[in-house]
């Protein structure tokens, strides 16, 4: 008893103690990708090493695909050379690819939930920093570097330090036309991007308990952004009724086995953490960014704050931030012109977010002017949201559907800003040239109110654009 | 795998001023599209030393011919957050740095950086500026970062640093490179592996 989850999942894939003190912990779930795997491959021809575990090993394409024209070769031949490799290092190693052809392809953190290969009480790497999505089942996920992924590869295990455990609390009910991703923004803004180093975030709560998986997801994805590498939410029913049925989940007597051992993961009651905050869902409004990092953050009615009178520390990136964003200090943010809408990313490319923002922008058009993009996070969200008619009624709206990817939110693929464009954006970083463009800006917000920007071209409050009050 | 054992790192520092230096300002997305980190250096802070409209070279300190050379890095803090991107140690490493002397450092850049064997040292905000006013001073100066006394030493200043105890044994000891030491416990690995239903399963 008096044991976290993080403190049970550590315990059980603790392999040994290191001579530095840190952890050889075993990494039940490898996810790799075509960008930070390549280099990984490499090393372990060099040292003459194999795939320990490729049966625990899975890759998917995301970074570098493009969302429109997507047959190979790619007319961006770095990107092709990329696709390739991965393919070619999977076929050798015996790594289970959800390539292109497969309809299973789609942004990593999106193809592990849907497959059942995220499960809860289980340790979970990937070269990607947002792997602390996987955390909403109860598992423990780690965004590692290349170094580490070859590690993953070779030893099925990585060194590593256990880290402290918060234990965010929010309770209560969101008001209408709040949302997850307005709660971890707040979350951010409230403890800054520095404020989780050497945390894990445990989100808890009655308005975690209350929350989807997807849900959850949203808020686990940007934890690293909050400065914990580490975010999960304790595994329930919820959970468990999600994973069912899953290609990769336990199936049969294994099931009932299974859903017994992930309860006994979560958090005990009397569980000891070494900080706990709480929050209060009512006092949470819809959420925007207005800076450079993703802690410059304000609810939709608020101005862009004056240098001058924020805290000493945080003056000069509020400046620099004011700058690069073309703002000025005591405006409102609403109103701010938008050039482009983006809507999909590991943080916002789920079904559900598809769903809600559907049911609000039928009948609606895009303001013209705008170019909204909606990119689903898998092409098995692709084609259930097709099959539900959500696609038609995007497009009729002027938005383009696009295939399977990261898209927009970063600038690797052919989908970039350009030059100072500034995009209302459902993705999950808003720092300086993120999105492909050295000068571009990126407002981050939910998608409800992405698609409360696209529609009147302007930062806006989806609440009063969609009559959610 | 004999690693050397790196307890101290010389030469000239350079001062690239703020806080939260994330890892798309040190390597943008656009240049990982490669299969290998070679050439990478060369593209370190790049579009904050080119200036995007014009073309042209930037103030950024990196530009500044007095600091050409600069083995060791001074930031603020949260240095390295955002991506896991590994590309951006690398392209550090690439440029020529052998050691970064912060504020703090986001936990996976510092991770990264480790294994690498570039020793990421924290320093008060004082200090920081205390040296990067000495340096601006005399660019030529010598720092001396002491890994293993953990301190920093310029015009014969003592400056005192932090670095994690995992992270001094691993530099000082040649060890920052873990696969060797993960690679004897592979027997281990399997008993745990053993324990664990989901590791059974595809």
């Amino acid at each position: 008893m008096k044991e976290t989850l993080l403190d049970k999942v550590w315990r059980a894939h603790s392999v040994r103690e290191l001579a530095n003190g840190q952890t050889q912990l075993l990494i039940g779930t490898h996810l790799i990708h075509e960008v930070t795997s390549p280099q990984a491959f490499g090393m372990l021809r060099d040292l003459g090493l194999k795939v320990l575990k490729p049966h625990r090993t899975f890759a998917t394409v995301d970074h570098i695909v493009p969302t429109d024209e997507r047959e190979e070769p790619f007319s961006d031949s770095l990107a092709d050379e990329m696709i390739k490799a991965l393919r070619q290092n999977c076929a050798e190693s015996g790594v289970t690819f959800f390539d292109l052809p497969t309809g299973k392809q789609g942004i990593v953190h999106i193809v592990g939930p849907e497959q059942g290969i995220t499960q809860p009480g289980t340790t979970i790497a990937c070269g990607d920093s947002h792997t602390s999505t996987h955390g909403a089942f109860g598992a423990i996920a780690f965004g590692i570097g290349t170094s580490q992924v070859r590690d993953v590869l070779a030893t099925q295990t990585m060194a590593i330090r256990k880290p402290k455990v918060r234990r965010i609390e929010v309770n209560g009910k969101l008001k209408p036309g709040v949302y997850a991703k307005d709660v971890i923004l707040h979350i951010i803004r409230k403890l800054g991007v520095n404020g989780g180093l050497g945390y894990a975030y445990e989100y808890a709560g009655s308005t975690f308990d209350a929350f989807t998986q997807e849900e959850r997801m949203t808020v686990c994805n940007m934890s690293i952004e909050g400065g914990a590498r580490v975010g999960y939410v304790n595994p329930d029913q919820t959970t468990f009724d999600y994973l069912k049925g899953r290609p990769y989940s336990p199936k049969g007597a294994e099931w009932d086995a299974a859903v017994a051992r992930w309860q006994s993961f979560a958090s005990d009651a009397d569980a000891v953490y070494d900080d706990v905050v709480v929050y209060n869902a009512e006092d949470i409004a819809p959420t925007v960014t207005w800076g450079i990092n993703p802690g410059q953050a304000i609810f939709i009615d608020e101005a862009v704050p004056t240098p001058s009178e924020l805290p000493e520390k945080d003056r000069a990136t509020a400046i620099e931030a004011i700058e690069h964003m073309h703002l000025r200090a005591g405006d409102p943010i609403k109103g701010t012109k938008v050039d482009v809408a983006f809507l999909g990313s590991c943080t916002n490319g789920r079904l559900s977010d598809l769903q809600e923002v559907a049911t609000y922008l039928k009948g609606r058009t895009v303001k013209p002017g705008v170019k909204a993009i909606v990119v689903p996070g898998s092409q098995g969200v692709a084609s259930i949201a097709e099959s539900l008619g959500l696609a038609e009624i995007f497009r009729d709206a002027g938005f383009e559907w696009r295939g399977a990817g990261c898209s927009m939110c970063l600038g690797m693929n052919p989908d970039k800003l350009v030059g100072e464009q500034l995009c209302a954006s459902s993705s999950n970083r808003n720092f300086k040239g993120r999105q492909g463009s050295p000068t571009g800006r990126t407002v981050l917000m939910s998608p409800l109110m992405v698609a409360a920007a696209a529609v009147t071209g302007e930062i806006a409050d989806a609440r009063e654009v969609f009559g959610l009050r | 795998m004999a690693l050397e054992k790196i307890t101290q790192v010389a030469g000239t520092a350079i001062y690239v001023p703020g806080d939260d230096i994330d890892t798309d300002r040190i390597i943008p997305a656009r240049f990982m599209k490669c299969v290998t980190f070679d050439g990478l250096g060369e593209f370190a802070f790049i579009d904050v030393r080119v200036d995007p409209t014009t073309g042209r070279k930037t103030e950024h300190p990196l530009n500044d011919p007095r600091f050409a050379g600069a083995s060791i890095l001074l930031s603020g803090s949260n240095f390295g957050c955002g991506s896991s991107r590994e590309h951006a140690p690398q392209a550090l490493y690439r440029y020529g740095f052998r050691a970064i002397l912060a504020e703090s450092f986001a936990e996976i850049f510092f991770g990264n950086s480790t294994t690498l064997g570039i020793p990421c040292m924290v320093l008060s905000p004082e200090d920081l500026r205390a040296i990067a006013g000495l340096i601006e001073a005399n660019p030529k100066a010598e720092v001396i970062v002491d890994v293993t006394e953990s301190k920093v030493t310029v015009a014969d200043m003592d400056f005192a640093g932090k670095l994690p105890p995992h992270a001094h044994e691993a530099l000082v000891n040649g060890k920052w490179d873990a696969i060797a030491d993960l690679l004897e416990g592979i027997p281990a690995v399997e008993k745990t592996a053993a324990e664990l239903p989901y590791m059974q399963r595809a």
